[in-house]
């Protein structure tokens, strides 16, 4: 790693991947330093999974623009980078004249912030649109879409990788020095690192991060967000994404309830705010209160529909005291830390405002110098297909060209040893149990990898050449096997 | 794509599907197909190395896979087809078959389909146990498979959820490949295994077994820590007050098993909410006509032999179903009480039919009773009844009258 870079990106979350691929449209060589050992490891993959319209979020901050910008130029990104997305439109319900008039504030603040097709309607509306959710009334936001955020951070991930940007993973940033001719040196867990620009994608660590770059007046305070996956059985029964009326004090959107693209339901999340940057425990009391709360809206969350719980954190600059939301940091503090983006508590919506933050990180790096288009930029990347989406002549013939379509892996959500292939020797392909589940949906299913797990953990350790004893779970540490048996 | 037309196709070639294989071809069926998704036959007994199997079916006690080669055997001397490594995709009311394998996609014309897909285990997330999400959590069959058919060893320091068979035997076993044991733990007041395997899975090797406890926290960021204990209430709801944390490596989870029948609902099938198996009539039939099922995925059963013995009699019922069409069973079975449920649950009253039940809890010196309208038709007394084992109660047709429902009551003296 001893060359220079032109810019290191620091963090391999939806941002900082998002970064990568944008920066990689210019003639700059580029590198992404990750302290875990995949992208899209915290808060990128642990969330509600929506591309949001931009009525949350205050007139005139960052995070009302860009969300507002990010929702209304997905459909090129996504036609581009191979991203699953569906524009269901969503409802937030609500049942008295108080969540009334917080509706229509809502909807003014949406108004104001340029969204167009916000309505208030009636129980007509809601019983055409969906069902079975409840509310006397409810808010509908038609722009609101529901989006795969694992293929999102992937298809940034990968095709900046095809435009030629270096991943180190395993990699996290201990210390960033910088030289009297204005290079800096980034040590990581894996080496050292110079470069000409550094750009802190952080997330949860980003305060740590711009406390390096000599930035050190930020504090973020996690806030823990549970959730509850329920099984696709039920899912037909919830069509698009239904919201109480957020009480925007928490911190919070308010217990939801959000379809995903594959048929589960989310349930969550809660606002907590902890200790740790890194515990994503699920709690007794908050599963409890999940499940409360969320029946108000859609009373059909029985126990046998339980598949999983998981939880984010979400990097908050506000701390408990404050609650709420604080605009996104993003900034170049020529004083301090020149030639470096810093880019701080990047929480909800920052999965929806990725790309917009992105062109303004190569904004303000062009605001010094001045940037040239790379004439070879790719913006096309593939996404694996997914042998269960098509048809049975489809099926046939793709196991015709690929017998390994013919190997069912994952009995639950019927994905094929090819796809798990796909996963493994992609682009930045996974190394980890997680790494594969998250790209192709092996293990996500309801025996949550009871049939399908012991051969993934095979063909992953024959891929990648790995002992037992080195096969990991999710993060460094998480050891799946002590060895042999006797 | 050409469809190819068959007798019976029976989708799993696990204990079920076999047994139900053999007799029907013995029954005069031949254009019979197994569809199997595993590389051998045998299903879920290949990992079952211990013994204890056959000493109802074979009158010897026998592994898993010995118990299973029996029949394997019996399948290629019959000349029986099968296909392995060959996953069933796509099932659908009018028994049209889809399945793929390295080979292609087939599609099956069949004119009666056997469901014998066993079942899958409970998960922690079914559970909904709080704490964190390390590795080390496994579910007793997977620790199985790893540690019988991987030879990987999954852990050093073990606490086991649930007192379910497959967990206890999970329990003597990695004491065998020299880990520890530390207890294992059973939310309900009963234990939910076999008595044999609290013999000898535990007390022989002195692991205790603590009732009415379960975990209440996981701890880890990476790989399991240490497992927060409580003990329950009488209404399994944990008591403050009560938590104590055991250091393990490990938590193996033996905690209930599901019938799996993703594909039976894909088909129309009806299930049962209580045992989440088809409603079946004394033919095994399903509610969808020539659709039957058998062995786990129909009830969970304490016994592959049970489940053979089961499938053997689907069998029968099969190959009259394709010779010469099965009479309607329009007598339902109702159950009230501590019978939690039965197989079947609705009957003809043509013939003698024996109902399977459980107790909803252990109990001693009950009688089952069974009513037809205000008529007991038959009643069996009971020293003691045991969730952990399936019962039986044999109905007599000549006491039965057509169209009005039975009913299966306990009654103290």
């Amino acid at each position: 790693m001893a060359h220079l870079y032109d810019v290191l990106v620091i963090g391999a979350g939806v941002v900082g991947c998002s970064a990568a691929r944008e920066l990689s449209k210019y003639q700059l060589k580029i590198a992404v330093v990750e302290k875990g050992p995949d992208v899209c490891m915290e808060t990128s993959s642990r969330n509600s999974a929506v591309l949001h319209a931009g009525y949350n979020n205050k007139p005139g901050t960052r995070m009302a623009k860009y969300c507002v910008e990010g929702n209304s130029t997905f459909d090129q990104i996504a036609a581009e980078l191979d991203i699953p997305y569906k524009r269901t439109g969503k409802l937030v319900v609500g049942y008295t004249e108080d969540d009334r008039a917080k509706l229509e504030s809502l909807k003014a603040q949406g108004e104001k912030n340029g969204i167009v097709g916000i309505e208030i309607v009636d129980r007509a509306f809601i019983d055409e649109k969906a069902p079975h959710v409840g509310g006397n009334f409810a808010m509908w936001s038609p722009t609101t879409a529901i989006l795969s955020p694992f293929q999102f951070t992937y298809g940034m991930a990968e095709n900046a990788a095809d435009n030629g940007v270096e991943f180190y993973f395993d990699s996290e940033v201990t210390a960033i020095e910088r030289d009297e001719e204005g290079i800096y040196t980034v040590k990581t867990a894996s080496g050292e690192i110079r470069t000409r620009w550094v750009v802190n994608c952080a997330g949860l660590g980003s305060d740590k991060v711009s406390a390096m770059l000599g930035i050190d007046e930020y504090t973020l305070y996690p806030c823990r967000g549970e959730y509850y996956i329920l099984d696709k059985r039920i899912g037909d029964m919830l069509p698009l994404p239904a919201y109480p009326v957020p009480n925007i004090k928490t911190g919070g959107l308010g217990i939801h309830l959000t379809p995903t693209l594959d048929g589960n339901i989310m349930v969550g999340p809660s606002t907590e705010y902890i200790d740790e940057n890194d515990n994503y425990a699920a709690t007794k009391g908050i599963m409890d209160m999940l499940i409360d709360d969320g029946s108000r809206i859609f009373p059909y969350l029985k126990k046998e529909y339980f598949i999983r719980n998981f939880a984010g954190i979400r990097p908050k600059l506000n701390p408990p005291s404050i609650g709420g939301f604080h605009d996104f940091v993003i900034e170049r503090r020529d004083e301090i830390a020149p030639h470096a983006v810093n880019l701080v508590g990047i929480e909800s919506p920052g999965l929806t405002s990725a790309v917009p933050i992105s062109k303004e990180i190569v904004r303000l790096i062009s605001e010094v110098e001045e940037l040239k288009e790379n004439p070879d930029f790719n913006p096309i990347r593939k996404r694996m297909v997914t042998f269960r989406d098509k048809s049975h002549e489809e099926q046939a013939k793709l196991i015709e060209e690929n017998p390994d379509y013919g190997e069912v892996i994952c009995r639950c959500e019927t994905i094929t040893k090819a796809e798990v292939l796909a996963a493994i020797r992609g682009p930045l392909g996974a190394k980890t149990m997680t790494g594969v589940k998250y790209r192709c949906r092996a293990m996500m299913g309801r025996c949550q990898g009871g049939y399908c797990q012991t051969r993934i953990a095979e063909i992953l350790m024959e891929e990648k050449g790995i002992k037992p004893e080195e096969l990991i779970y999710e993060r460094r540490g998480s050891y799946i096997f002590t060895g042999e048996v006797r | 794509m050409n469809t190819i037309k068959k007798q019976v196709v029976i989708i799993g070639g696990g204990p079920g599907g076999l047994a139900a294989a053999v007799k029907l071809k013995k029954a005069g069926v031949d254009d019979i197909l197994i569809l199997e998704r595993e590389h051998e036959l045998g299903g879920i007994l290949r990992q079952c190395i211990h013994d204890g199997f056959g000493l109802t079916r074979f009158g010897e006690t026998l592994s898993g896979p010995e118990y299973a080669q029996r029949f394997i055997d019996e399948v290629e001397e019959l000349g029986i087809a099968y296909k392995t490594d060959t996953t069933v995709i796509g099932l659908t009311g009018d028994k049209k078959v889809t399945a793929v394998s390295r080979d292609g996609l087939f599609e099956y014309q069949a004119d009666a389909v056997i469901l014998t897909m066993g079942c899958r285990e409970r998960t922690r997330g079914a559970l909904s146990i709080p704490g964190e999400r390390p590795a080390g959590v496994f579910t007793a069959g997977v620790a199985q498979t790893y540690i019988n058919l991987k030879n990987k060893m999954v852990g050093r320091k073990v606490i086991i959820l649930g007192s379910g068979d497959i967990g206890m035997i999970m329990a003597r076993r990695m004491t065998l490949e020299g880990a520890k044991v530390e207890a294992v733990f059973e939310i309900q007041p009963y234990p939910s295994g076999l008595p044999r395997n609290i013999e000898q899975c535990l007390n022989d090797y002195g692991i205790p077994l603590y009732l009415s406890h379960t975990v209440t926290k996981i701890k880890g960021h990476h790989r399991l820590e240490a497992v927060e204990v409580s003990q329950v209430d009488e209404k399994l709801n944990p008591i403050p007050g009560t938590e104590k944390e055991y250091e393990c490596d490990t938590l193996i989870l033996s905690v209930g098993l599901i019938p799996e029948n993703e594909l039976s609902l894909m088909a129309g099938v009806e299930l049962d909410p209580r045992t989440k198996g088809a409603i079946v009539d004394e033919f095994c039939q399903t509610t969808v006509p020539g659709i039957f099922a058998a062995g786990n995925v129909l009830h969970v059963h304490d016994l592959v032999d049970f489940v053979s013995l089961e499938s053997e009699k689907l069998a029968d019922a099969v190959a009259k179903f394709v010779k010469e069409g099965l009479p309607q069973a329009e007598i339902g079975v109702e159950t009230a009480g501590l019978v939690g449920y039965t197989v079947p649950q609705k009957i003809t009253g043509d013939a003698d039919v024996t109902l399977s039940f459980r107790p909803r809890k252990p109990v001693r010196d009950r009688y089952v009773d069974v009513y037809q309208g205000e008529t007991l038709v038959t009643s069996k007394k009971y020293v003691k009844l045991l969730p952990a084992e399936m019962e039986k109660i044999k109905i007599p047709a000549a006491k039965l009258v057509p169209g009005v429902n039975v009913k299966v009551v306990t009654r103290d003296e």
